[in-house]
Parts: structure tokens; C-alpha cells; sequence
């Protein structure tokens, strides 16, 4: 057993926007370059050119179909990584300490040189966010770039996860949800941001913006108060064109 | 336990260094930082002062790694040793390579230059390419764009001087409500992306019009599930309401549009339909200060969209009564048209209505003074802040060009089009139809063509025909059968070619186009006619050269295969005199530069093309003496002039006191100064000079200076196109050019000078009870053509394709989860998996496009689920409509541009035992390449 921190002096996380995330993968490629080249051992994949190709990701995108009661079915782009939960029970089930939470930042890390490979924390997580990389045997998960967003080789504006640098529909935004007054406790705020499974108990930092309604034309009065006809016949018409002229 | 956390490294080294340069992993060009160490490519980012992506970066861009990396990768020039389709090569030298091609191609020149079919497909660099061709002097040239999008290309054209995506953008900074028609996943991929994020993010709203949910769709706030082939009459629909409602914009028709051309009425006239002309050629209007006729454009002409002339015992009317008389009829009017649309009258009221409401009442204001080209000033610039964006969706189809102009015609009547909050054109770009050339297609022997190939025809006189009426081209391009084709029919070439119609050719030579696969139509057959020999025992096309970078399945087919550099290892210009990576506020283009070295004996294409040129002493690469002007790309990008002092980069020319843009003498440190600047040039337009740009005389004048112009260009846009009446008069009987008897119907009913909606062809030509199902294909935004199969990590994101089925023909037929089905059409069948797709028209089934590979392609396993589970819909679909009985071949494409008409397609499906695989099951082809590895674990550094 792990400890978690009692607290941590910040949460930082991400706010992803199922509003506007197209499903495009982006963020889940350039995480996978990031972190194959960069923190613990490269991200993995075995039988890459075969019959099946698999390999270690941190990010992956799902998409879900909803059917409303009323109206045209909807198709959600649904980003998944780790959510660097406060109780996070991946930690708490880790027998070597490896697998613990920062108490400065409350990002959840695997130290590689004390994992085990057992995969313990992969089974409590109930998110599905942790993936055991084939070659390297130990476990591998979402770092939140905790070597890009403090690294001082990089420009300032870059120092953020590899994610939310390139997601070109901007539908992915990181912060620190401890602090209310910052842009993505605002954003949460504003937006209902919703927590993923509250019910697990498990207080996942990272939070999703719902997708706003839709198909609100379907809706609209059907007298569609900007259509009233000036003319119904081509000879109306052109009396019409001809008064307006008139007036420009 | 007490705990104590691991101290760790948060500011590891990134790189030894960052090269920057232009992105090749699809066609939208977004720059890119490759991070280097140890002289390898470690990680690759967007980079953040480029104008296309501002620093974001898709999933392909993210995966370039794995296809610097990619096992089949080329290695050595080849010949083929083995039959065609074996796979069986032999490695040569260059030397060897360049002296067989010479071989090959010299004898061509000196007899007939026309005997060589040059295509170039996904090239972008067309007008370096299209140069060597028009040296050589062939007439059988052009890229992809006829099997592509030309459609949406030419349509804009001729309508508005320009289209979508490379041509212009929404006005992301200002619109209200963005309207997509037929946009997949791409074109433009990112720009897109971060369009549709910004405006979302101010509350903007965005209507999704696609059979298909997926993507920018399903993030649209409100979704059109049309029916394919219908999106023409659903905005005709649209035209009708706004028209009826009054809700267009008048002041902007009468100053900026043709609305107010008085047209020839008379039907016994034989200028019926063309516009009144002045003694200059100038057409007429009526000004509404004086009632008297005037040249549209004359100083202080207030053109009149309302008054009639009558002249000589004829009637003219303004070009806005027949749109009314038209579009006011009740067959667009929303209950007519719903059941055939799929949509419902109410919807297509509540859009209207919609577009009317933030067009009128949420009208934007910029004060920003202008002087228009008649030399009014104004003090702001009025918005109306609805802009579109449609892609191949509307423009794949035999109906697509009068769609297209539909479209355009739409955003024109809301007077949303060059204005702040509409849609907006990028450099260089507005260009009207008159600044571009007409198609060329002389061939002399030992002679270069007597211009460029392509461009726009005017009337019946530029068609491509020789002397004795039969088409010039290999591809029938400019001719009766498609009279407008601007950018060729490259799906024609071999289908053509192999026919012997409308001639033999001896040489096919082609960059970039996977034919024997997903590139073409009817696949089984491209291959059978590549292979196909005559009672000689020859091939019935002789010779096949084909340049690529990777083994795809194409390669097999060729003679002799030159292989190209990935695009880190490279040199290429995205020029201003091609297709230019622009933003509606600047001028830009960039280079690509070679950030590693080829380690196999491979070379850029383009320098290929470039020896191939000097050993052939062809003019333009060689002078009198033949020697070579150029030793190798670079040096042609760095010292190609098209005419003084305009060459293909427009950044850091040499001027009379110093570096300069635009305008300006070759500079041999130009590319130096592009790496320096991070692969581009940008130059931004006054903010005067921003909107109107075609009337706007700032613009004007900055576009001359930017070398974009050699004067001047205004014009207006043109609802009505004249030329298409130029054709539909020879149909009638006038003019000395006349079409051949089958055609004139036909050119009578779709070269409509106004918009019109007619049904695809193929519903015409096949019982559609039969097959009552649409059949369409998408791209995945994380994948691009074949290319993205190879690369390790995309693979794994799309490695095979189901067909999608919507819940009406799911439940329907019985279908669950992991079953397979027939897929019949009138021309083939294939036998694939199935999953279900709730968000999806109900009659529409749909797949990811060129997911499926043929085994022994790409370096990949034979068993690879590509391979064994993936498929082509391209089986289902000919290039030719189903015969009719009068022996023709009638394409199967729009009969205006020649665009390939893949979305038409019909088919029937039906539940079916689970096969093996995927059907119909090809042959694996030998890899000339080899197999990758079984792992990998790609870390560069330390």
C-alpha cells in the first residue's frame, strides 16, 4: 500500500471540451511522440506492421453514439487519460510505491525503477488509464508532461502537456483546478464541468465540459418570423426589387 | 509507511536543435519544428508563427516520425524484371535509371511528344511539374484535382474568382454562424479545427450539412443528414426562401455582382442569352441616377437590378429577373424539394430563416475607410457574418458543379462573400476567370506545347480539340464531354490510354497517384488494363514509369520506379504560383528542406525531374548551347524565373538596394533566408486592403506590388456565367464549333448558365429500386489516403474499416454486431464487415476511404487486418456509367468538369455468411522492400 498526500498544493489537470473535441486523435499522437521519447521508457508497440498491431498509449480517444428520445442521434468524441484523481485508488493499491501522487502538484506518477509490473493499479483504476507497456514490463500512464510543463529548455507558452499544445480544435485546456480563480476553474464553472464517474469516490481532477444542446432548429417556430414573403410570384418580385431600389 | 517521492528530472534537454519546415503528411501544410538528436528526428510539434497552423498539429502531422522510419520506405531506383503486377524488380543506379527514361522519352519528343501521359497526382508542385511538361511538349498533363475536387475549385472560379480552402476562408474572427456543406475530415484539416474552436468558443454556432455525423459534424450545433446528391436543390430550396423573403442583400448584388447584366432575351437571337455589350466589349447595365445604359463599371454607376432595356426590337433583362422568375418557382420551394432531400420543409425554413436573421439583423461594422473600383469611397466595411465551407461531399458528384455554384450563389445573395464575418479569399487569390490562361494543347515534334495546359475556357474556341474535332488530350479534358475540365480527368488517363481512345499512347508516367488501388475507379479493371497485353504479346500500354516514395500498391505496375525522398528529406516550394499556403490577411509560401539525409539511394522527384530535363535538352532547363540552367531543385526554386522578377518563393528576392518581396531578381541565399525564418514567408495586406479585395483598389494595388498581378484586376462576381452559355448556344446550333450530335441534350440541360439541380447520372442509368442505398466514403481526420496504413502509430488508430449501416437498413436486414455483408452495385460487388451507425441518413451506407491495402503492399504483414478486414468501396464504383447500347463510353463523371463522380454510386446490401476475409480477395504482391520489425521502442536519444 501507498500513501496518497493529505493534500497537495495544487491540482493540476485537464479540462477537455466534448463540445468541440472533433475526435481527430491529435492529442493522442503527440502524446504518444512525447512521451516515447521523452519521461521513464519509450511507449512500445509490438507487431507494428503485422496482423495485430498494439502498443502502449496514454491517451486515447473513444467515440459514443447518443439517441435523444426525440431527434436525430448524436455522435460524442470521448478523450480518456489518466485524471489524476485526489483519491486516486491506483496509488493506494501500489505494494512497491511506485505508483504515487505529487504533493506539490497532485500529478499522479508511475517511478519506473520501483514498479514491478504487477498491475494492481491498472486494475483499480476504474477509468481504464493506465496501459502495461509490453516491452519495458512496468506500467505506464498520463505524467501530465511533468517534463515539459516545468521545463525551462522550452518557451514559456510551450510549457504545458503535449496534448494540450496540439489539439488544434483548442478543446483541451490545463491548470490548476485547486485554485477557483483560474482559467480552468472558470471554464468549469461556466460550463458545468462534470466529473467522470462521481460516483466511484475516486475525486478525479481532470474534468469534461458537456457538449452544449443540439438541433435547436428543430425547434424553432415553424412561422420563421424572418421569411415573411414580400412577394409570392417572380412579377411581385420585381415590384418589390424595384420600391427597395428605390429606398437604398 | 512513510513515503518518499522520487526527485525527478522536469527539465530534461528537448533537443540538440529545432528544424523547421512544411508538413507532408497530408495536403494542408502546416509547419512543423522537428526536434533533432543525434542528428535523428525525435519529436515533431507544430510550430507556433506559421500562418496555416499556428502551432497546433494533427495526428498525422504528430506520427511523421513513424513514416521517416517506415519500412517501406524505397530504397533504389528499380526495373522490372518479372511481369507486370509480380512485384518482381531489380535494384539499378541512378545512372542506369535516368538513361532507360531517357531512352524511353527521347524518341517520344522527337515524333510525337503526345505519346507520354504525365500525371502528377497529390503533387504540390504543380507548377514546376506542369513547366517540365509544357517543355517537353506533350499535351497529356495534370494532377489529381479532376478525381479530387475540381468542382468546388472551378465552380468558385467561375463564379467568384475563387473557392474554398486554398482560395479563402470563413472569417474566424468575426462570422456567427459557419455553415459546412460535404466537408469530411480534411481539406482543410487543421485550419478547420481551429476555426470551428474558436468560433465555439464565443458562442457562434455551426450547421453540419453531411449524410454523415462524424467529425466537424458531430460537433455541428445542428445537423443536415441529407441525402447524398441532393445538397444542389436543398440550397436552391434555401435561395427560394431568401429570395421570397426579400432577405438579399441588394446594394451588394447591384454594386459587385453581374445581377444587374442585362441578358439577350430573345430566343430566336442568336446571342440569346449573352449580355448586352457596349462597342468595347463591355457589358451593359441600366444606372439607376440616369435610366440610360452604362458600362457596368464606369465611375459613379449605380448598376439597376430592376430595369429592362430593349434594344434593335430585342429585350434584355437584368440577370436578377431570370433568377427571380427561376428560384421563386414553386419546385424549390421547401415542400417540394424535402422528401427528395431527406430534409424536412420546417428545417429547411428554420435554416433560412436562420441565415436571414444573422445576415440582416446581426450586420458587423469595421471602420475601415476604402475606395472601391469605381472609385467611390467608403467609410466602414459592412459585414454580413455567415460564412460556408464545403468540400468534396457536394463536389463528388455528376450534379456537383452546378452544386457548387449553387452554393456560392447562396453566400453571394446574402452578401456574405470578401466582407467582414463572411467568407473571405486568400492570395492570390480573388483572381477572375479572364487573369488566368486558357487550356493549351498544340503538340509540335521537338517542341514545347504552345502554352500551359491547363485553365479556364471562355467558350467552344479553347476547347482541346484538333483539327479534325477529336479531343487533344488523353483524358478528353476541354471537350464536349466535359467542356470546363480545369484540372484534367487524371481518373481517365488509363482507362483511356487503354482503350486507344481517343489515341495510343506509348509512355505513362505518374508521381504520387496510387492507380492500381484507391487513386482510381473500378480497381480490378485499372489493374487488368495495366496488364493487359495485345496480339503482339506487348502491353497495350507500353511503358510505365512511376515515382513514389513508399511501396504502394501501384509499384508492382511499373517499368521502371524512381523513388522518391520522404518529405523530411527533401527540398520543395509551396509557391504562390501553385497552390500557396495564404491566409485572407497575407500572402505567404514556404519551403520544405532536407532536416535529415536520405539514408537509402533515393532523390526528390522534382530533381529527378530536373536531370531527366537536362540529359532530354529541354528548353526552359537548357539553354541554346543545352546546357543545364539548373542542377537540381533547389537551384530551379532558388533561380527559376516564370517572368522577370517573379519566381516560385516570393520572400527575399534581390532588389535594387538590397533583399526585397515580391518582385525582385533571384537571390541565391534565398532558402537560407526561409530556414532562417522557419521554413515561410508572410507578408500581411493593409488593413484597408483586407475585405472586398476584388473591388477594393488597395487590394488591388498591394497585389500588383506583391508580383500577385501585372495590373489591376477588379471585377465582379458572376451569378450568371456566360461562358456556360457560350456552350449551351452551340447546342442550340450556333457558332462554327459545334458538339457532337449525343451531346447537345445534354449540354443544353447542365451547362445552365444559372444555377440548376439535376439528379446524379447514375440514378439516371440504374433502376435505383434496385439499388436504393447511398454509398459514400470519408476520410479519417487521423489518416491520409494510403499513406497513413504504413505508419506505425496511425495503423493502430485506423487499421481496418467497417462499413457503416444505418439503423433503418441494420435492423432492416437483421444485421448484428460482427457480421459481414454483400455490398452490390450495377457494376461490382464486395463482401465486408458491418457495424452500426445510428447518427448516419437512413439511406446512406458509409466507410473510411483507402483504409483497406492489397497484401505485400506498404511493408506490411499479408495477414494485416488492412489486408484481410479493410476494403475499398473503389470495387463498386466504374469509371464509366453503365453502357447505354449506342456503343459510347460515357464517363462517369460531371458532364461540366469532368470530376469524378464517386459519390453517385447506388448499391443494394444484404446479410451474408462470414468470410475469410474481405472481398474480392487480391493476390499478394512480392514487397520490393521487404517486412518491419516485430517491435518497436523508437527512442533517439538518450
Amino acid at each position: 500500500m501507498t500513501t496518497l498526500p493529505e493534500k497537495t498544493d495544487r491540482k493540476l489537470g485537464l479540462v477537455i471540451d466534448l463540445d468541440t473535441c472533433v475526435g481527430c486523435h491529435a492529442c493522442v499522437v503527440s502524446c504518444k511522440g512525447w512521451n516515447t521519447e521523452n519521461y521513464g521508457a519509450p511507449l512500445s508497440d509490438q507487431d507494428p506492421y503485422g496482423a495485430d498491431p498494439s502498443g502502449t498509449f496514454l491517451n486515447r480517444v473513444h467515440s459514443y453514439e447518443v439517441q435523444p428520445e426525440e431527434g436525430a442521434a448524436q455522435l460524442i468524441h470521448f478523450p480518456k487519460s489518466c485524471l489524476h484523481c485526489e483519491d486516486a485508488p491506483c496509488v493506494t493499491v501500489c505494494p512497491t510505491g511506485a505508483s504515487y501522487k505529487r504533493v506539490e502538484d497532485g500529478i499522479v506518477l508511475v517511478n519506473e525503477s520501483a514498479c514491478i509490473g504487477c498491475g494492481l493499479c491498472a486494475w483499480a483504476c476504474p477509468y481504464g488509464a493506465r496501459e502495461m507497456d509490453a516491452a519495458e514490463g512496468v506500467m505506464k500512464k498520463c505524467t501530465l508532461c511533468v517534463d515539459r510543463i516545468y521545463n525551462v529548455n522550452l518557451p514559456e507558452e510551450d510549457r504545458v502537456p503535449a496534448c494540450v499544445r496540439t489539439c488544434p480544435a483548442g478543446a483541451r485546456h490545463f491548470g490548476d483546478l485547486g485554485d477557483p480563480e483560474s482559467d480552468v476553474s472558470k471554464l468549469v464553472e461556466e460550463r458545468g464541468g462534470m466529473d467522470l464517474m462521481p460516483e466511484q469516490g475516486t475525486k478525479p481532477v481532470n474534468k469534461y465540459l458537456p457538449p452544449r444542446p443540439k438541433d435547436e432548429l428543430d425547434q424553432v417556430d415553424v412561422l420563421a418570423p424572418y421569411l415573411q414573403p414580400v412577394a409570392e410570384e417572380p412579377k411581385g418580385f420585381i415590384g418589390w426589387l424595384d420600391r427597395t431600389l428605390e429606398k437604398l | 509507511m512513510s513515503f518518499e517521492q522520487p526527485r525527478i528530472n522536469t527539465s530534461p534537454k528537448v533537443s540538440d536543435e529545432v528544424r523547421k519546415t512544411t508538413c507532408y503528411m497530408c495536403a494542408c501544410r502546416c509547419g512543423i519544428n522537428v526536434h533533432m538528436k543525434d542528428g535523428k528526428v525525435a519529436y515533431i510539434e507544430g510550430n507556433r508563427d506559421h500562418p496555416v497552423n499556428k502551432g497546433v498539429l494533427c495526428a498525422k502531422g504528430s506520427a511523421g516520425i513513424m513514416q521517416v522510419n517506415a519500412p517501406s520506405r524505397l530504397r533504389a531506383p528499380l526495373k522490372r524484371v518479372g511481369p507486370r503486377g509480380s512485384g518482381e524488380f531489380e535494384e539499378i543506379s541512378w545512372d542506369e535509371a535516368l538513361d532507360i527514361a531517357t531512352g524511353w522519352l527521347a524518341p517520344l519528343r522527337k515524333e510525337d511528344p503526345s505519346k507520354l501521359a504525365f500525371f502528377t497526382g497529390r503533387d504540390q508542385s504543380q507548377s514546376f511539374t506542369s513547366f517540365w511538361a509544357q517543355n517537353f511538349g506533350t499535351p497529356n498533363y495534370a494532377a489529381h484535382g479532376g478525381f479530387c475536387s475540381v468542382n468546388m475549385a472551378a465552380a468558385g472560379i467561375y463564379t467568384m474568382g475563387g473557392a474554398f480552402w486554398e482560395f479563402g476562408q470563413p472569417d474566424w474572427d468575426h462570422t456567427k454562424l459557419f455553415m459546412i456543406f460535404g466537408v469530411a475530415e480534411d481539406h482543410d484539416s487543421n485550419p478547420i479545427k481551429m476555426g470551428i474552436g474558436k468560433i465555439k468558443a464565443r458562442g457562434a454556432k455551426v450547421i453540419g450539412v453531411n449524410p454523415i455525423r462524424s467529425g466537424y459534424n458531430a460537433v455541428a450545433d445542428d445537423w443536415v443528414g441529407i441525402t447524398p446528391g441532393t445538397d444542389g436543390l436543398f440550397i436552391l430550396s434555401l435561395v427560394h426562401c431568401l429570395l421570397k423573403a426579400g432577405k438579399i442583400d441588394l446594394d451588394y448584388l447591384a454594386r459587385y455582382t453581374n445581377a444587374a447584366y442585362l441578358v439577350n432575351r430573345d430566343s430566336t437571337s442568336a446571342e440569346y442569352g449573352l449580355f448586352l455589350r457596349d462597342a468595347d466589349g463591355k457589358p451593359q447595365v441600366i444606372d439607376r441616377n440616369t435610366g440610360k445604359l452604362a458600362p457596368f463599371d464606369r465611375k459613379g454607376v449605380r448598376p439597376d437590378l430592376s430595369a429592362s432595356y430593349r434594344q434593335g426590337g430585342i429585350t434584355h433583362k437584368p440577370v436578377m429577373h431570370m433568377m427571380a422568375s427561376r428560384y421563386l418557382a414553386k419546385e424549390y420551394a421547401p415542400e417540394a424539394v424535402a422528401e427528395q432531400c431527406g430534409v424536412k420543409p420546417a428545417k429547411i425554413r428554420a435554416i433560412a430563416n436562420e441565415l436571414a436573421r444573422v445576415a440582416f439583423e446581426e450586420e458587423i461594422v469595421l471602420e475601415r475607410e476604402w475606395t472601391d473600383f469605381r472609385g467611390e469611397k467608403h467609410s466602414v466595411m459592412k459585414g454580413r457574418p455567415v460564412s460556408f465551407h464545403a468540400m468534396r461531399g457536394i463536389s463528388a458528384h455528376s450534379n456537383g458543379f452546378q452544386t457548387c455554384r449553387a452554393l456560392h450563389m447562396l453566400q453571394i445573395l446574402l452578401g456574405s462573400v470578401e466582407v467582414p464575418g463572411g467568407f473571405r479569399f486568400k492570395p492570390p487569390y480573388p483572381k477572375p476567370v479572364t487573369a488566368h490562361p486558357t487550356p493549351h494543347c498544340k503538340a509540335t515534334p521537338d517542341a514545347p506545347l504552345d502554352g500551359p495546359h491547363l485553365g479556364f475556357v471562355r467558350g467552344p474556341q479553347d476547347l482541346a480539340l484538333r483539327e479534325d474535332g477529336t479531343p487533344a488530350r488523353i483524358d478528353k479534358a476541354f471537350t464536349w464531354e466535359n467542356p470546363m475540365s480545369a484540372h484534367g480527368l487524371m481518373h481517365m488517363v488509363i482507362s483511356n490510354a487503354h482503350a486507344g481512345d481517343p489515341y495510343k499512347i506509348d509512355t505513362l508516367f505518374m508521381y504520387m497517384a496510387n492507380m492500381s488501388w484507391n487513386s482510381s475507379m473500378n480497381t480490378r479493371g485499372v489493374i487488368d488494363m495495366l496488364t493487359d497485353k495485345d496480339e503482339n504479346g506487348e502491353y497495350v500500354i507500353p511503358r510505365i514509369i512511376y515515382s513514389d516514395a513508399y511501396s504502394s500498391e501501384m509499384v508492382a505496375y511499373a517499368d521502371l520506379i524512381l523513388p522518391d525522398t520522404t518529405y523530411l528529406e527533401r527540398y520543395d516550394c509551396i509557391s504562390l504560383l501553385d497552390r500557396p499556403i495564404c491566409e485572407a490577411d497575407a500572402a505567404a509560401d514556404a519551403i520544405r528542406w532536407p532536416v535529415v539525409e536520405p539514408d537509402r539511394d533515393v532523390r526528390g522527384f522534382q530533381t529527378v525531374l530536373v536531370q531527366l530535363a537536362n540529359k532530354l535538352k529541354l528548353p526552359g532547363f537548357t539553354d541554346e548551347g543545352g546546357a543545364a540552367k539548373y542542377t537540381d531543385y533547389a537551384d530551379y526554386i532558388t533561380n527559376h524565373e516564370r517572368k522577370p522578377g517573379i519566381g516560385p518563393l516570393a520572400g527575399w528576392r534581390s532588389g535594387k538596394t538590397g533583399l526585397t518581396h515580391g518582385r525582385g531578381a533571384p537571390n541565391p541565399s534565398q532558402l537560407k533566408s526561409y530556414i532562417a525564418n522557419g521554413g515561410f514567408f508572410i507578408k500581411h495586406i493593409p488593413d484597408e486592403a483586407a475585405y472586398m479585395k476584388p473591388w477594393n483598389m488597395a487590394y488591388q494595388e498591394w497585389a500588383v506590388g506583391m508580383g500577385i498581378y501585372d495590373s489591376p484586376q477588379p471585377y465582379v462576381f458572376d451569378l450568371y456565367v456566360e461562358t456556360m452559355r457560350q456552350f449551351q448556344l452551340a447546342a442550340e446550333g450556333h457558332g462554327e464549333r459545334q458538339p457532337p450530335a449525343h451531346l447537345r441534350e445534354r449540354i443544353k440541360q447542365t451547362l445552365d448558365p444559372l444555377p440548376v439541380w439535376y439528379p446524379p447520372f447514375e440514378d439516371g442509368s440504374i433502376d435505383t429500386g434496385e439499388y436504393p442505398v447511398h454509398a459514400l466514403t470519408q476520410r479519417p481526420m487521423a489518416m491520409y489516403h494510403s499513406w497513413g496504413t504504413q505508419n506505425a502509430w496511425l495503423r493502430q488508430i485506423h487499421g481496418q474499416n467497417p462499413l457503416y449501416v444505418p439503423t433503418k437498413i441494420w435492423e432492416k436486414e437483421g444485421f448484428a454486431e460482427g457480421d459481414w455483408a454483400r455490398v452490390t452495385s450495377a457494376h461490382g460487388e464486395i463482401v465486408v464487415p458491418v457495424a452500426h451507425m445510428a447518427a448516419l441518413n437512413e439511406n446512406t451506407v458509409w466507410t473510411w476511404n483507402a483504409i483497406g491495402k492489397r497484401k505485400g503492399a506498404w511493408a506490411l504483414d499479408e495477414d494485416a487486418p488492412e489486408a484481410t478486414r479493410g476494403f475499398l468501396l473503389n470495387h463498386l464504383i466504374h469509371e464509366l456509367l453503365p453502357p447505354k447500347g449506342d456503343g459510347l463510353r460515357w464517363s462517369n463523371s460531371d458532364p461540366i468538369t469532368g470530376q469524378a463522380a464517386w459519390f453517385d454510386l447506388r448499391v443494394k446490401i444484404e446479410k451474408t455468411a462470414a468470410p475469410d476475409q474481405a472481398k474480392p480477395e487480391f493476390s499478394a504482391i512480392r514487397s520490393p522492400v521487404g517486412k518491419g520489425p516485430d517491435e518497436l521502442r523508437w527512442k533517439v536519444g538518450e
